[in-house]
Protein backbone atom coordinates (compact mmCIF):
# COMPACT_ATOMS: atom_id res chain seq x y z
CA UNK A 1 0.00 0.00 0.00
CA UNK A 2 1.28 3.44 -0.99
CA UNK A 3 1.36 6.36 1.54
CA UNK A 4 -0.48 8.83 0.81
CA UNK A 5 2.57 11.17 0.77
CA UNK A 6 3.77 8.97 -2.42
CA UNK A 7 0.05 8.60 -3.82
CA UNK A 8 0.49 12.65 -3.85
CA UNK A 9 3.94 12.66 -5.47
CA UNK A 10 2.57 10.14 -7.97
CA UNK A 11 -0.34 12.62 -8.85
CA UNK A 12 1.49 15.77 -8.84
CA UNK A 13 4.05 13.47 -11.30
CA UNK A 14 0.85 12.40 -13.62
CA UNK A 15 0.12 16.07 -13.37
CA UNK A 16 2.85 17.50 -14.87
CA UNK A 17 3.23 14.86 -17.90
CA UNK A 18 -0.29 16.00 -18.82
CA UNK A 19 0.84 19.79 -18.62
CA UNK A 20 3.90 18.59 -20.22
CA UNK A 21 1.72 17.38 -22.96
CA UNK A 22 -0.63 20.28 -23.22
CA UNK A 23 2.43 22.60 -23.63
CA UNK A 24 3.54 21.18 -26.55
CA UNK A 25 0.33 21.07 -28.35
CA UNK A 26 -0.54 24.52 -27.36
CA UNK A 27 2.81 26.03 -27.84
CA UNK A 28 3.85 23.88 -31.32
CA UNK A 29 2.70 26.21 -33.77
CA UNK A 30 5.20 28.85 -32.51
CA UNK A 31 7.69 26.34 -32.50
CA UNK A 32 7.53 25.49 -36.08
CA UNK A 33 7.27 29.28 -36.78
CA UNK A 34 10.62 30.02 -34.97
CA UNK A 35 12.29 26.88 -36.94
CA UNK A 36 11.14 28.06 -39.92
CA UNK A 37 12.15 31.54 -39.57
CA UNK A 38 15.48 30.19 -39.63
CA UNK A 39 15.07 28.16 -43.34
CA UNK A 40 15.36 28.16 -46.61
CA UNK A 41 12.11 29.40 -48.11
CA UNK A 42 12.14 26.01 -50.20
CA UNK A 43 12.63 24.29 -46.94
CA UNK A 44 9.95 25.19 -45.01
CA UNK A 45 7.16 23.22 -46.85
CA UNK A 46 8.97 19.85 -46.45
CA UNK A 47 7.81 16.49 -45.87
CA UNK A 48 7.82 15.37 -43.31
CA UNK A 49 8.97 18.41 -40.86
CA UNK A 50 11.68 19.78 -40.40
CA UNK A 51 11.52 20.42 -36.65
CA UNK A 52 15.40 21.55 -36.89
CA UNK A 53 16.70 23.38 -39.68
CA UNK A 54 19.37 21.50 -41.90
CA UNK A 55 21.25 24.63 -42.39
CA UNK A 56 20.50 27.76 -40.12
CA UNK A 57 19.34 30.64 -42.08
CA UNK A 58 20.57 33.65 -39.74
CA UNK A 59 20.85 35.84 -42.16
CA UNK A 60 16.68 36.18 -42.82
CA UNK A 61 16.78 38.05 -39.69
CA UNK A 62 18.91 40.72 -41.34
CA UNK A 63 17.84 40.73 -44.60
CA UNK A 64 14.38 41.42 -43.43
CA UNK A 65 15.25 44.85 -42.48
CA UNK A 66 16.22 45.60 -46.04
CA UNK A 67 13.39 43.47 -48.18
CA UNK A 68 10.23 45.33 -46.64
CA UNK A 69 10.56 48.68 -44.47
CA UNK A 70 9.79 46.30 -40.88
CA UNK A 71 11.42 49.22 -38.46
CA UNK A 72 8.94 51.79 -40.12
CA UNK A 73 5.86 49.51 -39.70
CA UNK A 74 7.45 48.45 -35.98
CA UNK A 75 7.41 52.39 -35.35
CA UNK A 76 4.10 52.81 -36.67
CA UNK A 77 2.72 49.84 -34.62
CA UNK A 78 4.10 51.24 -31.76
CA UNK A 79 3.26 55.03 -31.71
CA UNK A 80 -0.51 53.49 -32.13
CA UNK A 81 -0.49 50.93 -29.78
CA UNK A 82 1.36 53.63 -26.90
CA UNK A 83 -0.58 56.85 -27.93
CA UNK A 84 -4.01 54.76 -27.78
CA UNK A 85 -3.19 52.74 -24.58
CA UNK A 86 -2.30 55.92 -22.86
CA UNK A 87 -5.44 57.65 -23.39
CA UNK A 88 -7.60 54.18 -22.63
CA UNK A 89 -6.35 54.43 -19.47
CA UNK A 90 -6.13 57.70 -18.70
CA UNK A 91 -9.59 58.70 -19.79
CA UNK A 92 -10.86 55.19 -18.46
CA UNK A 93 -9.81 55.53 -15.08
CA UNK A 94 -11.19 58.89 -14.66
CA UNK A 95 -14.43 57.72 -16.19
CA UNK A 96 -14.44 55.01 -13.94
CA UNK A 97 -13.87 57.00 -11.12
CA UNK A 98 -17.03 58.85 -11.63
CA UNK A 99 -18.95 55.04 -12.30
CA UNK A 100 -18.33 53.56 -9.17
CA UNK A 101 -16.98 56.55 -6.31
CA UNK A 102 -19.44 59.50 -7.02
CA UNK A 103 -23.14 59.20 -6.65
CA UNK A 104 -24.88 61.66 -9.16
CA UNK A 105 -28.63 61.30 -11.12
CA UNK A 106 -28.61 59.25 -14.54
CA UNK A 107 -24.87 57.26 -13.30
CA UNK A 108 -26.57 54.43 -13.64
CA UNK A 109 -28.59 55.12 -17.23
CA UNK A 110 -25.19 56.56 -18.47
CA UNK A 111 -23.06 53.46 -17.24
CA UNK A 112 -25.95 51.30 -19.10
CA UNK A 113 -25.59 53.09 -22.57
CA UNK A 114 -21.67 52.10 -22.02
CA UNK A 115 -22.55 48.54 -21.49
CA UNK A 116 -24.71 48.14 -24.32
CA UNK A 117 -22.25 49.58 -26.51
CA UNK A 118 -20.21 46.82 -25.55
CA UNK A 119 -22.24 44.20 -27.50
CA UNK A 120 -22.67 46.13 -30.77
CA UNK A 121 -20.20 44.69 -32.99
CA UNK A 122 -17.69 47.05 -34.06
CA UNK A 123 -18.91 46.00 -38.11
CA UNK A 124 -22.05 47.68 -37.12
CA UNK A 125 -21.18 50.65 -36.83
CA UNK A 126 -18.33 50.67 -38.64
CA UNK A 127 -19.32 52.53 -41.54
CA UNK A 128 -21.10 55.63 -39.85
CA UNK A 129 -17.36 55.86 -38.30
CA UNK A 130 -15.75 55.58 -41.56
CA UNK A 131 -18.12 58.39 -43.16
CA UNK A 132 -17.26 60.70 -40.25
CA UNK A 133 -13.47 59.91 -40.96
CA UNK A 134 -13.62 60.59 -44.69
CA UNK A 135 -15.68 64.10 -43.77
CA UNK A 136 -13.15 64.81 -41.29
CA UNK A 137 -10.06 63.98 -44.06
CA UNK A 138 -8.88 61.82 -41.40
CA UNK A 139 -8.71 58.53 -43.21
CA UNK A 140 -5.11 57.49 -44.42
CA UNK A 141 -3.99 59.22 -41.00
CA UNK A 142 -3.25 57.57 -37.34
CA UNK A 143 -5.54 60.23 -36.07
CA UNK A 144 -8.68 58.30 -37.71
CA UNK A 145 -7.37 54.85 -35.67
CA UNK A 146 -6.44 57.15 -32.48
CA UNK A 147 -9.85 58.58 -32.33
CA UNK A 148 -11.90 55.26 -32.81
CA UNK A 149 -9.83 52.80 -30.33
CA UNK A 150 -8.84 55.84 -27.56
CA UNK A 151 -12.21 55.74 -25.42
CA UNK A 152 -13.23 52.45 -25.40
CA UNK A 153 -16.35 51.31 -23.25
CA UNK A 154 -14.52 48.24 -22.11
CA UNK A 155 -11.69 49.73 -20.47
CA UNK A 156 -14.21 52.16 -18.45
CA UNK A 157 -15.93 48.71 -17.37
CA UNK A 158 -12.79 47.04 -16.43
CA UNK A 159 -11.31 49.70 -14.37
CA UNK A 160 -15.10 50.12 -12.48
CA UNK A 161 -15.26 46.19 -12.19
CA UNK A 162 -11.71 47.00 -10.14
CA UNK A 163 -13.19 50.35 -8.25
CA UNK A 164 -15.46 48.47 -6.93
CA UNK A 165 -13.40 46.26 -5.17
CA UNK A 166 -11.94 49.24 -3.54
CA UNK A 167 -14.22 49.89 -0.27
CA UNK A 168 -16.10 53.14 0.17
CA UNK A 169 -14.65 53.86 3.20
CA UNK A 170 -11.46 54.50 2.15
CA UNK A 171 -12.64 57.02 -0.40
CA UNK A 172 -15.14 58.62 2.58
CA UNK A 173 -12.62 58.96 4.57
CA UNK A 174 -9.96 60.74 2.69
CA UNK A 175 -13.38 62.88 1.86
CA UNK A 176 -13.62 64.05 5.48
CA UNK A 177 -9.94 64.53 5.49
CA UNK A 178 -10.29 67.43 3.20
CA UNK A 179 -9.04 65.41 0.08
CA UNK A 180 -10.99 66.48 -3.24
CA UNK A 181 -12.29 63.81 -5.57
CA UNK A 182 -9.41 64.98 -8.24
CA UNK A 183 -7.14 64.31 -5.08
CA UNK A 184 -8.89 60.79 -4.01
CA UNK A 185 -8.50 59.88 -7.90
CA UNK A 186 -4.59 60.81 -7.83
CA UNK A 187 -3.47 59.86 -4.35
CA UNK A 188 -5.39 56.93 -3.78
CA UNK A 189 -6.97 55.35 -6.49
CA UNK A 190 -4.45 55.23 -9.25
CA UNK A 191 -2.04 53.80 -6.55
CA UNK A 192 -4.23 50.94 -5.67
CA UNK A 193 -5.22 49.86 -9.02
CA UNK A 194 -1.95 49.47 -10.79
CA UNK A 195 -3.26 45.62 -11.97
CA UNK A 196 -6.46 47.40 -13.41
CA UNK A 197 -4.45 49.90 -15.24
CA UNK A 198 -2.19 47.43 -15.94
CA UNK A 199 -4.09 44.76 -17.35
CA UNK A 200 -6.16 47.67 -19.26
CA UNK A 201 -2.40 49.36 -20.44
CA UNK A 202 -1.37 45.73 -21.72
CA UNK A 203 -4.94 44.10 -23.47
CA UNK A 204 -5.26 47.52 -25.49
CA UNK A 205 -1.74 47.57 -26.30
CA UNK A 206 -1.92 44.03 -27.32
CA UNK A 207 -5.08 44.86 -28.95
CA UNK A 208 -4.03 47.52 -31.04
CA UNK A 209 -0.52 46.06 -31.96
CA UNK A 210 -2.72 42.86 -33.47
CA UNK A 211 -5.73 44.71 -34.98
CA UNK A 212 -5.96 44.05 -38.42
CA UNK A 213 -9.25 45.42 -39.78
CA UNK A 214 -8.74 49.24 -38.76
CA UNK A 215 -5.38 49.65 -39.96
CA UNK A 216 -6.60 47.96 -43.21
CA UNK A 217 -9.52 50.16 -43.60
CA UNK A 218 -8.11 53.67 -42.73
CA UNK A 219 -4.39 53.42 -43.74
CA UNK A 220 -3.35 53.41 -47.32
CA UNK A 221 -0.16 54.37 -47.09
CA UNK A 222 2.17 52.26 -47.02
CA UNK A 223 4.26 54.62 -44.96
CA UNK A 224 1.68 54.37 -42.17
CA UNK A 225 1.34 50.67 -42.05
CA UNK A 226 1.57 48.33 -39.09
CA UNK A 227 3.16 45.74 -38.77
CA UNK A 228 -0.32 43.44 -39.28
CA UNK A 229 -0.25 45.29 -42.83
CA UNK A 230 3.27 44.81 -43.52
CA UNK A 231 3.80 41.43 -43.65
CA UNK A 232 0.97 40.41 -45.69
CA UNK A 233 3.39 41.92 -48.82
CA UNK A 234 5.05 38.41 -48.75
CA UNK A 235 2.08 36.61 -49.49
CA UNK A 236 1.66 36.97 -53.29
CA UNK A 237 -0.96 35.90 -55.49
CA UNK A 238 0.40 32.12 -56.56
CA UNK A 239 3.22 32.07 -53.94
CA UNK A 240 4.43 33.28 -50.68
CA UNK A 241 8.08 33.66 -49.12
CA UNK A 242 7.30 31.93 -46.21
CA UNK A 243 10.62 32.09 -44.54
CA UNK A 244 10.63 35.53 -44.84
CA UNK A 245 7.12 35.78 -43.27
CA UNK A 246 8.27 33.88 -40.78
CA UNK A 247 10.94 35.67 -39.60
CA UNK A 248 8.43 38.84 -39.40
CA UNK A 249 6.19 37.10 -37.53
CA UNK A 250 8.67 35.95 -34.91
CA UNK A 251 9.85 39.54 -35.01
CA UNK A 252 6.29 41.03 -34.94
CA UNK A 253 5.68 38.85 -31.11
CA UNK A 254 8.87 40.23 -29.57
CA UNK A 255 7.54 43.19 -28.43
CA UNK A 256 4.11 41.95 -27.18
CA UNK A 257 5.97 38.82 -24.98
CA UNK A 258 8.39 41.34 -23.74
CA UNK A 259 5.63 43.84 -22.31
CA UNK A 260 3.57 40.96 -21.63
CA UNK A 261 6.21 38.97 -19.56
CA UNK A 262 6.88 42.17 -18.21
CA UNK A 263 3.61 42.72 -16.55
CA UNK A 264 1.99 39.51 -16.36
CA UNK A 265 1.93 39.41 -12.63
CA UNK A 266 -0.66 42.81 -12.82
CA UNK A 267 -1.89 41.63 -15.79
CA UNK A 268 -3.60 38.51 -14.67
CA UNK A 269 -5.12 39.88 -11.57
CA UNK A 270 -6.69 42.86 -13.27
CA UNK A 271 -8.29 40.89 -16.16
CA UNK A 272 -9.43 38.44 -13.43
CA UNK A 273 -11.81 41.34 -12.09
CA UNK A 274 -13.69 42.02 -14.90
CA UNK A 275 -15.44 38.78 -15.14
CA UNK A 276 -15.97 38.13 -11.25
CA UNK A 277 -18.92 40.24 -10.91
CA UNK A 278 -21.22 39.06 -13.61
CA UNK B 1 -38.92 83.47 23.76
CA UNK B 2 -36.94 80.73 23.95
CA UNK B 3 -39.77 78.00 23.03
CA UNK B 4 -40.07 79.76 19.67
CA UNK B 5 -36.88 79.94 18.61
CA UNK B 6 -36.49 76.31 19.05
CA UNK B 7 -39.54 75.82 16.59
CA UNK B 8 -38.26 78.49 14.48
CA UNK B 9 -34.68 76.68 14.07
CA UNK B 10 -36.26 73.12 13.50
CA UNK B 11 -38.56 74.68 10.66
CA UNK B 12 -35.21 76.81 9.35
CA UNK B 13 -33.71 73.43 9.25
CA UNK B 14 -36.77 71.49 7.80
CA UNK B 15 -36.57 73.91 4.76
CA UNK B 16 -33.15 74.31 4.46
CA UNK B 17 -32.01 70.66 4.63
CA UNK B 18 -33.49 69.71 1.08
CA UNK B 19 -32.35 73.01 -0.65
CA UNK B 20 -28.38 71.71 0.67
CA UNK B 21 -29.09 68.63 -0.55
CA UNK B 22 -30.07 70.11 -3.92
CA UNK B 23 -26.96 71.84 -3.95
CA UNK B 24 -25.26 68.64 -2.60
CA UNK B 25 -26.61 66.63 -5.69
CA UNK B 26 -26.18 69.59 -8.16
CA UNK B 27 -22.28 69.26 -6.90
CA UNK B 28 -21.78 65.62 -6.70
CA UNK B 29 -23.34 65.74 -10.43
CA UNK B 30 -21.24 67.83 -11.55
CA UNK B 31 -18.11 66.46 -10.16
CA UNK B 32 -19.82 62.83 -11.29
CA UNK B 33 -19.78 64.29 -15.15
CA UNK B 34 -16.55 66.20 -15.06
CA UNK B 35 -14.70 62.30 -14.66
CA UNK B 36 -17.14 61.11 -17.41
CA UNK B 37 -16.74 63.46 -19.80
CA UNK B 38 -13.12 63.32 -21.23
CA UNK B 39 -13.99 59.58 -22.26
CA UNK B 40 -18.00 60.47 -22.94
CA UNK B 41 -16.92 63.04 -25.54
CA UNK B 42 -15.22 60.18 -27.45
CA UNK B 43 -17.43 57.47 -26.75
CA UNK B 44 -20.59 59.71 -27.89
CA UNK B 45 -19.11 60.92 -30.70
CA UNK B 46 -17.17 57.91 -31.94
CA UNK B 47 -19.36 55.05 -30.46
CA UNK B 48 -22.90 56.34 -29.38
CA UNK B 49 -23.53 58.67 -32.57
CA UNK B 50 -22.40 56.18 -34.94
CA UNK B 51 -24.28 53.35 -33.54
CA UNK B 52 -27.71 55.24 -33.78
CA UNK B 53 -26.44 56.65 -36.78
CA UNK B 54 -26.09 52.83 -38.47
CA UNK B 55 -29.89 52.13 -37.29
CA UNK B 56 -30.76 55.42 -39.03
CA UNK B 57 -28.61 54.41 -42.36
CA UNK B 58 -30.57 50.96 -42.93
CA UNK B 59 -33.52 52.52 -43.96
CA UNK B 60 -31.50 54.79 -46.46
CA UNK B 61 -30.25 54.36 -49.90
CA UNK B 62 -26.71 55.90 -50.03
CA UNK B 63 -23.56 55.40 -51.66
CA UNK B 64 -20.35 57.78 -52.16
CA UNK B 65 -22.10 59.66 -55.16
CA UNK B 66 -25.71 60.38 -54.50
CA UNK B 67 -27.42 62.02 -51.31
CA UNK B 68 -29.02 59.76 -48.71
CA UNK B 69 -32.87 58.96 -49.71
CA UNK B 70 -35.17 57.61 -47.31
CA UNK B 71 -36.40 54.28 -48.91
CA UNK B 72 -37.76 52.24 -46.00
CA UNK B 73 -37.41 48.40 -45.68
CA UNK B 74 -36.46 48.27 -49.24
CA UNK B 75 -32.75 46.98 -48.33
CA UNK B 76 -34.48 44.45 -46.01
CA UNK B 77 -36.24 42.88 -48.90
CA UNK B 78 -33.10 42.94 -50.78
CA UNK B 79 -31.16 41.13 -48.12
CA UNK B 80 -33.82 38.38 -48.12
CA UNK B 81 -33.14 37.56 -51.41
CA UNK B 82 -29.42 38.07 -51.54
CA UNK B 83 -27.64 34.51 -51.61
CA UNK B 84 -24.46 36.22 -50.50
CA UNK B 85 -26.62 37.23 -47.54
CA UNK B 86 -27.91 33.94 -46.92
CA UNK B 87 -24.38 32.24 -46.88
CA UNK B 88 -22.64 34.64 -45.10
CA UNK B 89 -25.65 34.23 -41.55
CA UNK B 90 -25.58 30.49 -42.17
CA UNK B 91 -21.41 30.77 -41.90
CA UNK B 92 -21.23 33.29 -38.77
CA UNK B 93 -24.30 30.93 -36.60
CA UNK B 94 -22.17 28.16 -37.81
CA UNK B 95 -18.68 29.47 -36.86
CA UNK B 96 -20.12 30.67 -33.55
CA UNK B 97 -22.05 27.27 -32.72
CA UNK B 98 -18.70 25.81 -33.49
CA UNK B 99 -16.31 28.43 -31.30
CA UNK B 100 -18.33 28.76 -28.23
CA UNK B 101 -19.01 25.46 -26.88
CA UNK B 102 -15.14 24.46 -27.69
CA UNK B 103 -14.09 27.51 -26.24
CA UNK B 104 -16.49 27.28 -23.03
CA UNK B 105 -15.48 23.98 -22.48
CA UNK B 106 -11.62 24.23 -23.12
CA UNK B 107 -11.11 27.00 -21.07
CA UNK B 108 -13.22 25.59 -18.45
CA UNK B 109 -11.05 22.49 -18.35
CA UNK B 110 -8.05 24.04 -18.52
CA UNK B 111 -8.55 26.64 -15.51
CA UNK B 112 -9.59 23.40 -13.40
CA UNK B 113 -6.63 21.83 -14.48
CA UNK B 114 -4.34 24.67 -13.61
CA UNK B 115 -6.19 25.89 -10.51
CA UNK B 116 -3.94 24.59 -7.68
CA UNK B 117 -0.99 25.33 -6.10
CA UNK B 118 1.76 23.79 -7.66
CA UNK B 119 5.55 24.40 -8.43
CA UNK B 120 5.84 26.37 -11.93
CA UNK B 121 2.16 26.68 -12.24
CA UNK B 122 2.56 30.13 -13.19
CA UNK B 123 4.56 29.24 -16.37
CA UNK B 124 1.79 27.04 -17.77
CA UNK B 125 -0.83 29.70 -17.18
CA UNK B 126 1.27 32.05 -18.80
CA UNK B 127 2.43 29.86 -21.67
CA UNK B 128 -1.38 28.61 -22.41
CA UNK B 129 -2.49 32.47 -22.40
CA UNK B 130 -0.18 33.52 -25.15
CA UNK B 131 -1.39 32.16 -28.25
CA UNK B 132 -4.23 34.97 -27.32
CA UNK B 133 -1.77 37.93 -27.55
CA UNK B 134 0.10 36.96 -30.11
CA UNK B 135 0.31 38.38 -33.73
CA UNK B 136 -3.09 37.59 -35.47
CA UNK B 137 -1.01 37.95 -38.89
CA UNK B 138 1.50 35.40 -37.52
CA UNK B 139 -0.66 32.85 -36.39
CA UNK B 140 -3.06 33.04 -39.53
CA UNK B 141 -0.34 32.05 -41.61
CA UNK B 142 1.51 29.73 -39.35
CA UNK B 143 -2.00 27.47 -38.96
CA UNK B 144 -2.68 28.04 -43.06
CA UNK B 145 0.64 26.58 -43.71
CA UNK B 146 0.16 23.97 -40.52
CA UNK B 147 -3.01 22.80 -42.20
CA UNK B 148 -1.89 22.73 -46.04
CA UNK B 149 -3.31 19.87 -47.38
CA UNK B 150 -0.08 18.00 -48.69
CA UNK B 151 2.62 19.44 -47.35
CA UNK B 152 1.17 20.27 -43.80
CA UNK B 153 2.50 18.82 -40.61
CA UNK B 154 -1.12 17.80 -39.66
CA UNK B 155 -2.04 16.42 -42.32
CA UNK B 156 1.06 14.30 -42.14
CA UNK B 157 0.12 13.29 -38.74
CA UNK B 158 -3.36 12.23 -39.91
CA UNK B 159 -2.04 9.94 -42.45
CA UNK B 160 0.61 8.87 -40.32
CA UNK B 161 -2.35 8.00 -37.65
CA UNK B 162 -3.76 5.84 -40.06
CA UNK B 163 -6.81 8.12 -41.80
CA UNK B 164 -6.87 7.14 -45.87
CA UNK B 165 -8.35 10.90 -46.97
CA UNK B 166 -7.00 13.64 -44.54
CA UNK B 167 -9.47 16.34 -44.87
CA UNK B 168 -8.38 19.45 -47.42
CA UNK B 169 -8.95 22.44 -44.37
CA UNK B 170 -8.60 26.15 -46.18
CA UNK B 171 -8.67 24.63 -49.40
CA UNK B 172 -12.16 22.46 -49.00
CA UNK B 173 -15.68 24.13 -48.72
CA UNK B 174 -16.76 21.61 -46.14
CA UNK B 175 -13.38 21.80 -44.21
CA UNK B 176 -12.32 25.46 -44.45
CA UNK B 177 -15.31 26.45 -41.50
CA UNK B 178 -13.42 23.89 -39.25
CA UNK B 179 -10.18 24.52 -39.95
CA UNK B 180 -10.95 28.38 -38.62
CA UNK B 181 -12.67 27.38 -35.79
CA UNK B 182 -10.24 24.99 -34.42
CA UNK B 183 -7.55 28.01 -34.78
CA UNK B 184 -9.89 30.74 -32.76
CA UNK B 185 -10.11 28.19 -29.75
CA UNK B 186 -6.67 27.67 -29.77
CA UNK B 187 -5.75 31.44 -29.94
CA UNK B 188 -8.64 32.64 -27.51
CA UNK B 189 -8.70 29.69 -24.86
CA UNK B 190 -6.27 31.06 -22.62
CA UNK B 191 -7.86 34.36 -22.19
CA UNK B 192 -11.14 32.64 -20.45
CA UNK B 193 -8.79 30.53 -18.81
CA UNK B 194 -8.09 33.42 -17.40
CA UNK B 195 -11.19 34.55 -16.18
CA UNK B 196 -12.13 31.35 -14.86
CA UNK B 197 -9.23 30.74 -12.66
CA UNK B 198 -10.48 34.11 -11.01
CA UNK B 199 -13.83 32.80 -10.58
CA UNK B 200 -12.62 29.34 -9.58
CA UNK B 201 -10.13 31.56 -6.83
CA UNK B 202 -13.34 33.45 -5.50
CA UNK B 203 -15.35 30.21 -4.51
CA UNK B 204 -14.73 29.58 -1.07
CA UNK B 205 -13.04 26.81 0.11
CA UNK B 206 -15.34 26.19 3.06
CA UNK B 207 -17.88 24.68 0.91
CA UNK B 208 -15.72 21.92 -0.70
CA UNK B 209 -14.81 21.52 3.16
CA UNK B 210 -18.23 21.45 3.95
CA UNK B 211 -19.20 19.26 1.00
CA UNK B 212 -15.78 16.74 1.59
CA UNK B 213 -17.83 16.48 5.21
CA UNK B 214 -20.78 15.23 3.71
CA UNK B 215 -18.99 12.40 1.68
CA UNK B 216 -19.22 14.50 -1.46
CA UNK B 217 -17.10 13.10 -4.47
CA UNK B 218 -15.05 14.83 -7.28
CA UNK B 219 -17.81 14.82 -9.44
CA UNK B 220 -20.75 15.86 -6.97
CA UNK B 221 -17.99 18.52 -5.95
CA UNK B 222 -18.19 19.97 -9.31
CA UNK B 223 -21.38 19.87 -9.77
CA UNK B 224 -22.96 21.26 -6.77
CA UNK B 225 -20.23 23.71 -5.63
CA UNK B 226 -17.86 24.27 -8.51
CA UNK B 227 -20.58 24.96 -10.97
CA UNK B 228 -22.77 27.52 -8.64
CA UNK B 229 -19.86 29.20 -7.73
CA UNK B 230 -18.65 29.93 -11.17
CA UNK B 231 -21.95 31.12 -12.63
CA UNK B 232 -21.45 34.69 -12.75
CA UNK B 233 -18.47 34.25 -14.30
CA UNK B 234 -19.83 31.69 -16.97
CA UNK B 235 -22.08 34.18 -17.69
CA UNK B 236 -19.52 36.55 -18.29
CA UNK B 237 -17.49 34.48 -20.71
CA UNK B 238 -21.05 33.33 -22.64
CA UNK B 239 -21.70 36.74 -23.35
CA UNK B 240 -18.12 37.77 -24.15
CA UNK B 241 -17.85 34.93 -26.19
CA UNK B 242 -20.87 35.17 -28.04
CA UNK B 243 -20.68 38.83 -29.18
CA UNK B 244 -16.80 38.23 -30.23
CA UNK B 245 -17.93 35.20 -32.14
CA UNK B 246 -20.46 37.10 -34.16
CA UNK B 247 -18.23 39.96 -34.67
CA UNK B 248 -15.18 37.62 -36.18
CA UNK B 249 -13.46 38.86 -39.54
CA UNK B 250 -9.45 39.72 -39.14
CA UNK B 251 -8.60 35.83 -38.14
CA UNK B 252 -10.62 34.58 -40.93
CA UNK B 253 -10.23 37.74 -43.35
CA UNK B 254 -6.37 36.78 -43.25
CA UNK B 255 -6.37 32.88 -43.16
CA UNK B 256 -9.26 32.45 -46.26
CA UNK B 257 -10.42 35.66 -47.14
CA UNK B 258 -13.96 33.88 -46.80
CA UNK B 259 -13.19 31.31 -49.07
CA UNK B 260 -12.83 29.01 -51.57
CA UNK B 261 -15.76 29.87 -52.61
CA UNK B 262 -17.72 31.49 -49.91
CA UNK B 263 -17.30 28.90 -47.55
CA UNK B 264 -15.86 31.28 -44.76
CA UNK B 265 -17.47 34.03 -46.11
CA UNK B 266 -18.95 36.13 -42.73
CA UNK B 267 -21.46 38.99 -42.13
CA UNK B 268 -18.69 41.17 -41.16
CA UNK B 269 -16.65 40.53 -44.08
CA UNK B 270 -20.22 41.23 -45.87
CA UNK B 271 -20.53 44.69 -44.27
CA UNK B 272 -16.84 45.48 -44.89
CA UNK B 273 -17.01 44.51 -48.94
CA UNK B 274 -20.55 46.16 -49.37
CA UNK B 275 -19.63 49.46 -47.13
CA UNK B 276 -16.21 50.43 -47.44
CA UNK B 277 -15.43 48.30 -50.89
CA UNK B 278 -18.36 49.26 -53.03
CA UNK B 279 -19.85 52.44 -51.18
CA UNK B 280 -23.12 50.90 -50.79
CA UNK B 281 -23.43 52.25 -46.92
CA UNK B 282 -27.30 51.99 -47.16
CA UNK B 283 -27.16 48.42 -47.69
CA UNK B 284 -24.59 47.46 -45.17
CA UNK B 285 -26.08 49.06 -42.64
CA UNK B 286 -28.65 47.26 -43.34
CA UNK B 287 -26.83 43.98 -42.50
CA UNK B 288 -25.28 45.34 -39.69
CA UNK B 289 -28.85 46.26 -38.03
CA UNK B 290 -29.33 42.12 -38.59
CA UNK B 291 -26.15 41.38 -36.67
CA UNK B 292 -26.59 43.49 -34.09
CA UNK B 293 -29.77 42.91 -33.58
CA UNK B 294 -29.11 38.97 -33.55
CA UNK B 295 -26.15 39.40 -30.82
CA UNK B 296 -29.03 41.61 -28.65
CA UNK B 297 -31.51 39.17 -28.93
CA UNK B 298 -29.14 36.01 -27.88
CA UNK B 299 -27.48 38.48 -25.25
CA UNK B 300 -31.16 39.30 -23.74
CA UNK B 301 -31.86 35.36 -23.83
CA UNK B 302 -28.18 34.56 -22.22
CA UNK B 303 -29.17 37.22 -19.74
CA UNK B 304 -32.72 35.98 -19.02
CA UNK B 305 -31.94 32.75 -18.36
CA UNK B 306 -29.19 33.23 -15.79
CA UNK B 307 -31.67 35.35 -14.11
CA UNK B 308 -34.19 32.92 -14.12
CA UNK B 309 -31.65 30.42 -12.95
CA UNK B 310 -30.36 32.34 -9.51
CA UNK B 311 -34.07 32.73 -8.34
Amino acid sequence: MATRRERARLGNAALYVLLAALLVVVLLPFVWMLSSSLKNNVNVLTVPVQWIPHDWKWTNYRDIWTQIPMAGYLANSALLAVVISFLQVLTGSFAAYGFSKVRFPGRDALFIAYLATIAVPWQAYMIPQYIMMQRAHLTNTFWSLILLQAFGAFGVFLMRQYYLTIPDELTEAARIDGLTDYGIWARIILPLSKPALASLALLTFVNTWNDYMGPFIYLSSNNLWTVQLGLRQFIGQYSADYAMIMTGSVISIVPVLVIFLLGQRYFIAGIATSGLKG
Amino acid sequence: MTTTSVAQVESGRALRAPARGRRLRRRATLIGWSFILPNFLGFALFTLIPVIAALGLSFMSWDAYNPPKWIGLANFTRLAHDPLFWAALQNTVLYAVGHVPLTLALSLGLALLLNRKLKGIQFFRVAIFFPYISSLVAIAIVWNLLFDPSTGPINALLTHLGVANPPGWTSSTTWALPAVIITSVWKDMGYYMILFLAGLQAVPGELYEAAAVDGANAWHKFWNVTVPGLRPTTFFVLVILTVSSFKVFDLIFVMTEGGPGRATLVLSQLIYQDGILNGQFGYSSAISLVLFVMVLVITLFQYRLQNRRQD
